[in-house]
């Protein structure tokens, strides 16, 4: 069953090539094509799955070598799949969520004249998300990390017809790679300094060789931290995900919620040993990951398009992943990436489903009392909804995010003030996200509905919801008295928490506080934006609530302090070097030769007598200067 | 033998200025055969008489008998005196002059400074030193020269016959061949 | 035999090179220029003759021959590139060769 695996990222890439060679003369043909291909690889990684939890390889590591990559001095990076626990749930994540997100724009993208673009992009993405994952060696790791980059920058211009689009493109584009440099060095920091970029051997030895604590493991975990940044959307680099938004819905709720953006994620935790001797490092993942979720939450409060909110909204969730990461809950990051892609997936393409419904309406001010006229979407995007803010018990959401906050509680260093950001961040998700449902779902309807989803968006819609439900059962609290299977799963890959010996009774009281605080915040979502708009109308326009509110739209303005501190002064020094100064030395030379060629051009007189006496004159000057030098 | 190396370097100068200023090309050969002569009265002087007759045979004689056929097969006329006329210029002169100060400089300051040899060496070089070394050490010289010399029959014999092929209305193909 | 100072025939030779130099830069005629060339390759001649005189070795006989030989070859290939020429040009005017400038 395992000696399939290489059948699971080798799918997608077979699908991506035949839409890319053939997929103009497919039509309708290309979605059976790329859905197909994901879903295979989907049955495929199930049977993977199934083989590993039935008959466990040897230290619950599986690698399957393809073939060596390079072979250069020392340095042999292999196309190495490397299996484990964590390598597994991500690639059921990504082939289950990639799977429903296909099918679900099969229908979603009927109209478009770019269908089997489309499509061949998405192949090629779920391909290198799952060589991402799926990477023996940090090199392969990076060349998926690159092509996910690249599908996105695709993906987001998809419809490059609007410039707007191409420039959210190339945002993302630019501010991921600021991050892949620091990844690039890290992994060149690596290399030299241990030898190796093979993941295991690479943990192995810098066990042996750093100290805890030391500059070096410090240095190497700033640098994948960096990576990290760029690509999961956290400060300071968040910048291009509000953006990003500018793509297809689908391609939203893929790409930019359930798996690229938590590629950050799995980095960190697939390197989990380094960060562990990096103690600074890794506290200053919980802050930006505090910080994050704070910041970000709040701009999703005051956002006027629907798929923003839901951008600032996956901001924020990773934050809560980064924050798990930094306090050491491995497990606990990794299975909110887990409840997250399902959940933020099934908000995203209920959210399309409404645009498409809307004819491409994304103003939520402009929705209303979709309630009863498309139900199917209401009550999907009410159960994404309910598991984003962690109603207590029945949502995948309030497990995963209460273990994370829970682990934020026991961590030794500034353990309450995580905490306290993390609770407040889930005030504010249940607040804004509610505030969503209730504006867009109830109320008055403000725009007709002209197209209900059939049964391709309804299928995966569905799915996602069942799996957003019963996500979290995996991984109770300790004081239910089940097992928590998802974090024993998780045990191979990850060290024990230090503090896991802790008392079921504060478990209890902190999940209590944080449900009681997700209703809360669900009620004064209902206070504020449906039983009583005027008082939030009121609030918005007293002046600090403008002020406010217009700083947390442009999303606390980081977009206008890089456009002055950086954007600004580049292009001034594009503009001031436009006649390239280091150019000038070989412009000069070229300059300098061709006059010499016109000068010694006027030589050529075609005269013999003349040629004669230059030819005497060189003589006698030659001569002249071999008598005085003599 | 003194008197005679100056007499001879005397008409050498004069016949060799009077060629240079020479507006009919037959008197200027005429001088130039002159000046050649002179010459071989000079290497006589200098102990060279085998040269002497080769300077006579060779120059003297083919090369110049050589420049005579091409004259004739030219068959310039009197207009063409008048054209040289016309072509020498008084300003013309400038930049050689300056050219032959400057060698001159040169020549004096080689003299100047050059350590001086009294006296000769006791015997003058005859044909069988000449013919011994050039058999001996140059023998490799001599075989370029006659590869040279071959190089210029078929050269000159290439010329005149692409001459005949190129312009047949042309006629009679000339000399060239003469080497 | 052989009071003649050194100096005296090298300045000799001397003036016999600079008259054939001159010649080769003022005139414009083919044949004086190919005559001036001459002039030159025999000045040079005497001068090594009077080098080998000076030191009593026929090598400056042997230089004195080969140039004898060059000066053949030369006025063969040149003889008959000015007969080209003429027929060319329907002149023996040097500077009037002067079509081929690249």
């Amino acid at each position: 069953m395992l000696s399939l695996l290489w059948l699971v990222p080798a799918l997608p890439f077979a699908g991506f090539l035949a839409l890319a060679l053939f997929g103009r003369r497919m039509g309708a043909f290309a979605a059976a094509v790329g859905t197909g291909s994901v879903g295979l690889s989907a049955l495929f990684a199930l049977a993977v799955a199934a083989g590993f939890i039935s008959s466990p390889p040897p230290a619950r590591i599986y690698t399957q070598s393809l073939w060596d990559w390079i072979n250069v001095g020392g340095f042999k990076p292999g196309i190495l799949l490397y299996l484990d626990s964590l390598s597994l749930v991500m690639v059921l994540v990504v082939t289950v969520v990639g799977f429903l997100i296909h099918l679900y724009s099969a229908e979603f993208m009927e109209a478009d004249d770019g269908y089997s673009r489309f499509f061949a992009y998405m192949n090629l993405f779920v391909g290198s998300m799952l060589v991402l994952v799926l990477a023996g060696n940090l090199l392969l790791l990076y060349l998926g990390w690159e092509g996910v980059g690249l599908c996105s920058y695709l993906l987001i211009g998809f419809w490059y017809r609007q410039p707007e689009n191409g420039a959210a493109a190339i945002k993302a584009f630019v501010v991921t790679r600021i991050g892949d440099t620091a990844l690039a060095i890290g992994l060149f920091f690596l290399f030299l300094n241990l030898g190796t970029l093979d993941i295991q051997k690479m943990m192995n030895m810098a066990a042996l060789r750093w100290q805890a604590g030391s500059a070096y493991p410090e240095i190497a975990a700033a640098l994948i931290l960096g990576g990290a940044l760029g690509k999961s959307a956290q400060l300071p680099l968040q910048t291009w995900l509000p953006d990003a938004m500018a793509g297809p819905t689908p391609v939203s709720a893929l790409i930019h919620a359930a798996t690229m953006v938590t590629a950050g994620v799995y980095l960190i935790a697939r390197t989990n040993v380094i960060f562990t001797m990096a103690p600074a490092v890794q506290f200053a993942v919980a802050v930006i990951g505090a910080a994050t979720l704070l910041l970000s939450a709040a701009s999703a409060l005051v956002q006027h398009d629907i798929k923003r909110v839901l951008a600032y909204s996956t901001i924020s969730q990773i934050g809560y992943m980064f924050l798990a990461l930094g306090v050491g809950a491995w497990s606990a990051a990794i299975f909110h990436l887990m409840t997250h892609a399902f959940f933020k997936a099934l908000l995203f393409l209920g959210a399309g489903a409404v645009i498409s419904g809307l004819d491409g309406e994304h103003d939520i001010f402009k929705m209303g009392g979709l309630r009863r006229q498309m139900p199917v979407a209401f009550w999907c995007f009410l159960t994404g909804a309910c598991s984003l803010a962690a109603l207590p018990l029945v949502t995948a959401g309030f497990y995963s995010k209460g273990l994370i906050l829970f682990s934020a509680w026991q961590s030794r260093r500034a353990g309450f003030w995580l905490w306290a950001a993390g609770i407040a961040g889930a005030l504010l998700t249940s607040i804004y996200i509610f505030r969503l449902v209730f504006i867009v779902f109830f109320g008055k309807p403000k725009t007709a509905v002209v197209k209900k989803p059939g049964p391709r968006i309804v299928i995966p819609l569905v799915a996602l919801a069942f799996l957003s439900i019963v996500g979290g059962f995996v991984n109770m609290p300790a004081f239910f008295g089940v097992k928590d299977v998802f974090s024993r799963f998780l045990e191979s890959v990850f060290p024990v928490p230090p503090q896991a010996a802790s008392l079921p009774e504060t478990e209890l009281l902190l999940e209590t506080v944080s449900a009681i605080v997700s209703l809360a915040g669900v009620y004064v979502a209902y206070f504020f934006f449906l039983a009583a708009p005027e008082y939030s109308e009121e609030m918005a326009r007293t002046a600090p609530g403008r002020a406010l509110g217009k700083f947390w739209f442009s999303g606390w303005g980081f977009d206008w302090l890089y456009e002055k501190a950086l954007v600004s002064p580049y292009r001034w020094f594009a503009r001031a070097n436009r006649n390239d100064a280091v150019d000038l030395i070989y412009s000069f030379i070229a300059a300098a030769s061709r006059f010499f060629h016109y000068g010694l051009s006027l030589s050529q007189t075609g005269k013999v007598r003349f040629y004669a006496a230059v030819l005497a004159l060189g003589a006698v000057i030659t001569i002249t200067i071999a008598v005085l030098a003599r | 033998m003194e008197g005679v190396f100056y007499m001879a370097a005397a008409v050498a100068v004069i016949s060799t200025a009077l060629v240079i200023v020479q507006m009919n090309v037959v008197h200027a050969l005429l001088y130039l055969i002159l000046s050649l002569l002179s010459a071989a009265v000079i290497f006589v002087t200098l102990g060279a008489p085998f040269v002497a007759a080769l300077e006579v045979i060779i120059y003297a004689g083919a090369i110049m008998i050589l420049f005579v056929f091409v004259i004739m097969m030219l068959n310039l006329g009197t207009q063409s005196a008048g054209m040289e006329r016309q072509w020498m210029r008084a300003g013309m002169w400038a930049g050689p002059a300056v050219l032959a100060l400057l060698l001159l400089a040169d020549v004096i300051y080689m003299l100047a400074v050059s350590p001086r040899v009294s006296g000769y060496a006791a015997k003058a070089a005859g044909p069988r030193e000449v013919g011994i070394a050039l058999f001996g050490p140059y023998l490799i010289g001599v075989e370029l020269a006659s590869v040279l010399l071959l190089a210029g029959l078929v050269g000159s014999f290439h010329l005149g016959r692409s001459v005949r092929q190129r312009l047949p209305e042309e006629g009679e193909a000339g000399g060239g061949e003469g080497d | 035999m052989a009071a003649v100072p050194m100096e005296h025939v090298f300045v000799l030779a001397w003036v016999l090179f600079i008259t054939g130099l001159v010649g080769v830069l003022v005139r414009r005629n083919l044949l004086f220029i190919l005559m001036s060339v001459e002039i030159m390759l025999n000045a040079s001649g005497l001068a090594f003759i009077a080098a080998g005189f000076k030191w009593g070795q026929p090598d400056g006989q042997v230089m004195f021959i080969f140039i004898l030989a060059m000066a053949a070859a030369e006025v063969s290939v040149g003889l008959a590139l000015v007969l080209l020429a003429y027929r060319q040009f329907r002149s023996l005017d040097a500077d009037q060769a002067s079509r081929m400038r690249g």
